[in-house]
């Protein structure tokens, strides 16, 4: 059996063709990743701006196409899927984005996101039935359905609203849910909820999900696997345990002492390693080829494309 | 005591109703005091640093209340006086200063303006000479004078931004989420590097934010707000130690740490019971 979802040596070059588009940006390079299904896991891809992340989420649901290699869904490029096999992938594998406001249109109740897929997909063989899905999907997430049909985006909490989208995929019962960023725009107080709804779905559902975050602390308290990107490269790769407590690469150790600890008995001090901040801010363009290279590939090596 | 505000508030009519954004706030800042001010999306945070500014916009107006600044009292300023005080005694460093930058000039005339605006007038050298203080003190080389803003990374931007505030010595600046726009390895730097000046020119820092780790490497004390009000003050130790109002103990509760993996779910029911009590505190 092909895994369900692979990335095989995935390249994403970005620029270069036309008259306008000079510079070349390598987004993604050489990234490999096996998603079996089953037993569900939880893989978080942590990087910062411009680190590739949110590209390589694209890729893996098929809104951009690699510039070299392939995405694989049950061992089929995508590009190359049949119409069957294509609807087939659109439910098996859902998004949930960042910005849980922009996914609603502000003119519609919030009950049309959760029937359009029901429509969509010939969930429901009744309105009742519909109903009930979508009330079973609500309380699944905690959301009590008669606090949250009815009403319009702009009345729920940024919390209520990303829970909501948890609610839509669960409709669905997709095998793989690819989230990025999905709590970045939530209040603090209420994110940890989200993140639970997303652990529930892993544990009650067996859906398996690519976290995307550049929060490194929810990664590590939600993964079963933390994959670190640094400027479209993997630096970093394997059991969230080692890659918190005993980093291996330069940047990852850097990511980690960066991130400001709720202790008031731990304070950084004032030093900054140089006084020249145009070199400070670009210090980490100045990592040797060398420093760039993976500290741990746990991927599976590369088979050939059938 | 070098700022006190004493019951502000601040108002926003609507169609439907009167939005009040800050409730009855009364604080107070020590000269040289790192204070962070923090609170969730529509606390009112930001509105308090507006207020202090006496930047509200129409239809929102400040209703009552008093705003000290070394004894005097900013709301019965004319606009002429309040403008003098802006920069020179109160600077306002936001999260999208980086981007209030002219992209058509050169940082060094932006600078100038700034200097110019309130009635430094020096020679050229004099100019250059302050300019590469200001620049080298916020850990930018002088020569970034020299560039356009899209010639610098958001992190520059932002310590020219910084070095901006800092060009009058202002006794107090407020950093609204100076660094929420930035990645985490850069916000560290820039506030290692607002902490420095900070101490060295002898301001007080009101730091805006909605991320307690933030607050506890930064502030000395820490103001909690929520619905407008302030639901507690208290130093940083004891708010991290002892919280004492419900809602200031779901922030802390809802802190992913990287100490150890919790349970999320078992967290989660706690956030919610937290959440519930201290709506029930709203009471």
């Amino acid at each position: 059996m092909p895994p369900l979802l692979e990335m095989r040596q995935v390249t994403k070059v970005f620029g270069g063709g036309g008259m306008f588009q000079r510079r070349r940006v390598t987004a993604l390079r050489d990234f490999s990743l096996v998603i079996e299904g089953e037993p569900p896991t939880i893989i978080a891809v942590v990087g910062e701006s411009g680190s590739g992340k949110s590209t390589m989420a694209n890729l893996m649901l098929g809104l951009e196409t690699p510039t070299s290699g392939a995405v694989l869904y049950k061992g089929t490029d995508l590009r190359r899927l049949s119409r069957e096999q294509w609807r087939e992938f659109r439910r098996d594998v859902q998004a949930i984005f960042q910005d849980p406001f922009g996914v609603y249109n502000p003119f519609y109740k919030v009950d049309h996101v959760l029937t359009t897929p029901i429509e969509k997909f010939q969930l429901a063989r009744s309105r009742e039935e519909a109903r009930k899905m979508i009330e079973q999907a609500l309380l699944a997430v905690g959301l009590r359905p008669e606090d949250t049909l009815g009403r319009y985006p702009h009345q729920l909490s940024g919390g209520q609203r990303q829970r909501t989208m948890v609610a839509r995929t669960l409709l669905l019962r997709p095998k793989i849910i690819v989230a990025d960023e999905p709590v970045s725009m939530v209040d603090a107080s209420l994110r940890v909820t989200v993140l639970a709804n997303l652990l529930q779905l892993k544990e009650q559902f067996g859906i398996s999900l690519i976290y995307i975050t550049h929060d490194l602390a929810t990664a590590y308290q939600i993964s079963d696997r933390i994959i670190v990107l640094h400027r479209g490269i993997v630096v970093e790769d394997g059991d969230p345990e080692q890659i918190v407590k005993r980093p291996q690469h330069p940047y990852t150790k850097l990511l980690i002492s960066s991130i400001p600890r709720p202790d008031p008995d731990q304070v950084w001090d004032d030093e900054i390693p140089e006084r020249d901040g145009v070199l400070a801010e670009s210090q980490l363009t100045s990592l040797t080829a060398e420093q760039l290279e993976p500290a741990d590939r746990r991927t599976n090596p590369p088979s050939p494309v059938p | 005591m070098l700022l006190e505000i004493d019951n502000l508030q601040v108002v926003y009519p609507t169609p439907a109703r009167v939005v009040r954004a800050v409730d009855g706030v009364s604080l107070s800042v020590q000269p040289g005091e790192r204070l962070g001010l923090i609170g969730e999306s529509g606390s009112g945070k930001s509105t308090i640093a507006l207020a202090i500014m006496r930047l509200i916009k129409p239809p929102g107006q400040i209703a009552g209340g008093r705003i000290l600044l070394d004894g005097e009292d900013l709301l019965t300023l004319d606009d002429e006086e309040m403008r003098r005080r802006r920069l020179a005694e109160v600077a306002l460093i936001t999260q999208g200063a980086m981007n209030s930058l002219n992209p058509v000039l050169r940082i060094r005339p932006q600078i100038i303006d700034g200097l110019e605006a309130h009635g430094i007038k020096l020679s050229k050298s004099g100019y250059e000479q302050r300019i590469a203080e200001l620049l080298r003190s916020v850990d930018l080389d002088p020569e970034v004078a020299d560039l356009y803003p899209h010639q610098l990374s958001g992190g520059m931007k932002q310590r020219v931004c910084i070095a901006t505030a800092i060009s009058l010595r202002p006794k107090l600046i407020i950093a609204d989420e100076p660094t929420s726009a930035l990645d985490v390895v850069v916000q560290k730097r820039i506030m290692q590097t607002l902490r420095r000046v900070q101490r060295e020119i002898g301001a007080s820092v009101i730091l805006i934010g909605h991320d307690m780790g933030l607050m506890a490497q930064f502030a000395q004390r820490v103001a909690v707000m929520r619905s407008g009000q302030l639901v507690e003050v208290n130093t940083v130790k004891e708010i991290f130690t002892k919280p004492a109002h419900p809602y200031t103990r779901l922030l802390m509760d809802s802190l992913p740490s990287l100490e150890r993996r919790d349970s999320l779910l078992a967290k989660a029911e706690l956030a919610a019971a937290a959440a519930s009590s201290a709506a029930a505190g709203d009471q």
